[in-house]
């Protein structure tokens, strides 16, 4: 391999008292590169998005941004570091008691001390760039539909171009056209700020079209990873079962035991 | 009997484990609070949000507690025709207890609860992680304006209370009691002294600090989902609660007979 990796994790383990959410994730993302996290829910995808950018500290394992350690790093640094990535949660996660526009420009508004006039410009201009009405940005979150709030997000998360983008499902829960829409803005995005993205999906419609390379989470290591061509002759049969969303696999007869065992 | 022992000790590790939690906590929060930058935005909405919120429920508490604490007393003095010390035991009760007791109480359960219920909602829609992914500290967008805004505001409520609740007990020296207005208002003066209103407000203050670090703490910690948010709820106003009263006792203490 050429160039650094902008990401690369090695060995990396999470616990929740008994729970063994990660048991040891190796990963690595190539610089501008798309990757796309599949698994099925529960399985630590979350988790593991919130280790690349010190959301959650690993127990024990590497996390490497550009070949410099994170878990080295002291509060300032990790602070500095964070500037660089750009993120959207599963759920949202908007300020509820700000309006649209303070949310997207928060960031440039605090870090930035950007003017209240200049900030609700970019705002408007960003939102609109994702399909929304400019007039939204004087709305709050709870006013808005789920896939507003996804948009909102996004703009969030991108207006401040940052390097690294992660996405938590951007698409769940969503119509196909709206999810259509999503993924077309995340292409965009990337391609315009030249971004490394992590995104998590379980939509393999999704999956498709924003994949470079396509990893699957599966009982706390990474069990495949590759090209997203190559993903339907993995011969993994987890990846071949979720891929396909077949009921019958690898995957589910982990349920049935764990059903059966518990 | 093991078993009680044992659950016995539990309790106690858990709890010196909580006052640890709890000192470390605040030590960072104050840390933060003296750490530019300031968000004076956040500082503001909390001063409205417990000061001139809570006016009403501190003006009506205090005005039903010098309204009765006047009937009551009176009943008690008269016994041993002591009529004549209403007006002083109401006045010296309320700024020195019953004002920023029942204040604090009842903002505990105002905004204790409000706040826990706010941070904890946070907390549990990765709200608080948002914000860090945003390059801002929780501890200093969050819970240093909620120190800071408790600690200021609950003071002057008190104050306000306090004449309010005096006012109460005028309400009834005079319309019920049959008292002379201008005696009764010499009798409230005579004997109180500065230091009286001010233990009140060193209490008020203390305790201001004490809810709003409940909330804080308890929403920051809250468990997941809709269940951990309640439950950070309900431990904010009554660890809150608890704190207030234990408090009032240490602080009467390092000020009596001053
Ligand atoms: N803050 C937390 N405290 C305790 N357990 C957690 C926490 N966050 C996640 N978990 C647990 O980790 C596991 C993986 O969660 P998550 O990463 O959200 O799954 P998903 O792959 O669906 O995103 C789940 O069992 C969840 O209960
Ligand atoms: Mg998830």
């Amino acid at each position: 391999m050429a160039a650094t990796p902008k990401i690369e994790l090695a060995g990396v383990t999470k616990s929740f008292d008994a729970n063994h959410v990660l048991k040891g994730v190796n990963l690595t993302v190539a610089p501008q590169e798309s990757l796309v996290i599949i698994g099925t829910s529960g399985c630590g995808k979350s988790v593991l998005m919130k280790c690349l950018n010190g959301l959650i500290r690993p127990d024990t394992g590497s996390v490497k941004i550009e070949g410099e350690e994170v878990l080295d790093q002291g509060r300032a640094a990790l602070e500095d570091l964070r500037q660089h990535f750009g993120m959207t949660f599963q759920f949202g996660a908007l300020f509820d008691s700000l309006p649209i526009w303070e949310n997207v420009t928060f960031r440039l508004r605090h870090q930035k001390a950007l003017g209240k006039a200049a900030a609700r410009d970019i705002a408007a201009q960003t939102i609109t760039q994702l399909g929304l009405a400019p007039s939204v940005i004087d709305q709050y979150p709870a006013e808005l539909s789920g896939g507003m709030q996804k948009r909102v997000a996004l703009a969030r998360a991108i207006v401040d171009e940052p390097e690294i983008l992660l996405f938590d499902e951007p698409t769940s829960g969503l119509d196909p056209i709206t999810g259509g829409v999503i993924d077309r803005l995340i292409i965009d995005a990337r391609k315009r700020l030249g971004a490394t993205t992590v995104t998590i999906s379980h939509d393999m419609a999704s999956v498709r079209r924003i994949a470079d390379k396509v990893a699957m989470l599966h009982n706390g290591v990474i069990i495949w990873a590759g090209p997203a061509d190559n993903m339907n002759e993995s011969g993994v049969p987890e990846v071949h079962q979720f891929v396909h969303g077949l009921t019958e696999g690898p995957l589910t007869n982990n349920w049935t035991i764990y059903q059966a065992g518990s | 009997m093991h078993r009680f022992v044992q659950n016995l000790g539990r309790t106690a590790l858990n709890s010196f484990a909580a006052i640890g939690h709890i000192s470390l906590f605040s030590i960072m929060a104050i840390r933060w609070i003296l750490t530019p930058p300031y968000y004076w935005q956040q500082l503001l909405r909390q001063i409205i949000d417990i000061g001139y919120y809570s006016l009403p429920v501190v003006g009506l508490t205090t005005l039903f507690s010098g309204m009765v604490l006047a009937l009551q007393s009176y009943t008690g003095f008269a016994r041993f025709s002591a009529e004549d010390t209403v007006a002083t035991v109401v006045v010296l009760s309320v700024t020195r207890e019953l004002g920023p007791v029942l204040a604090g109480l009842m903002v505990a359960g105002r905004i204790g609860a409000s706040m826990a219920a706010e941070i904890g909602t946070m907390r549990v829609t990765d709200q608080i992680d948002a914000l860090e992914t945003l390059s801002t500290r929780p501890m200093q967008y969050l819970v240093a304006p909620r120190l800071v805004a408790g600690t200021i505001c609950l003071p002057f409520l008190v104050l306000i209370g306090d004449v309010i609740g005096v006012f109460g007990g005028y309400l009834v020296g005079v319309y019920r009691l049959g008292f002379n207005p201008s005696v009764y208002l010499a009798r409230t003066l005579e004997y109180l002294e500065v230091s009286d209103v001010t233990l009140g407000l060193i209490k008020a203050a203390v305790f201001g600090f004490l809810i709003a670090l409940m909330g804080c703490y308890h929403g920051y910690h809250s468990g997941l989902g809709a269940q951990g948010v309640g439950r950070a709820t309900t431990n904010a106003v009554v660890s809150a609660s608890i704190l207030i009263l234990i408090a009032n006792y240490v602080v009467t203490t390092i000020f009596f007979g001053g």
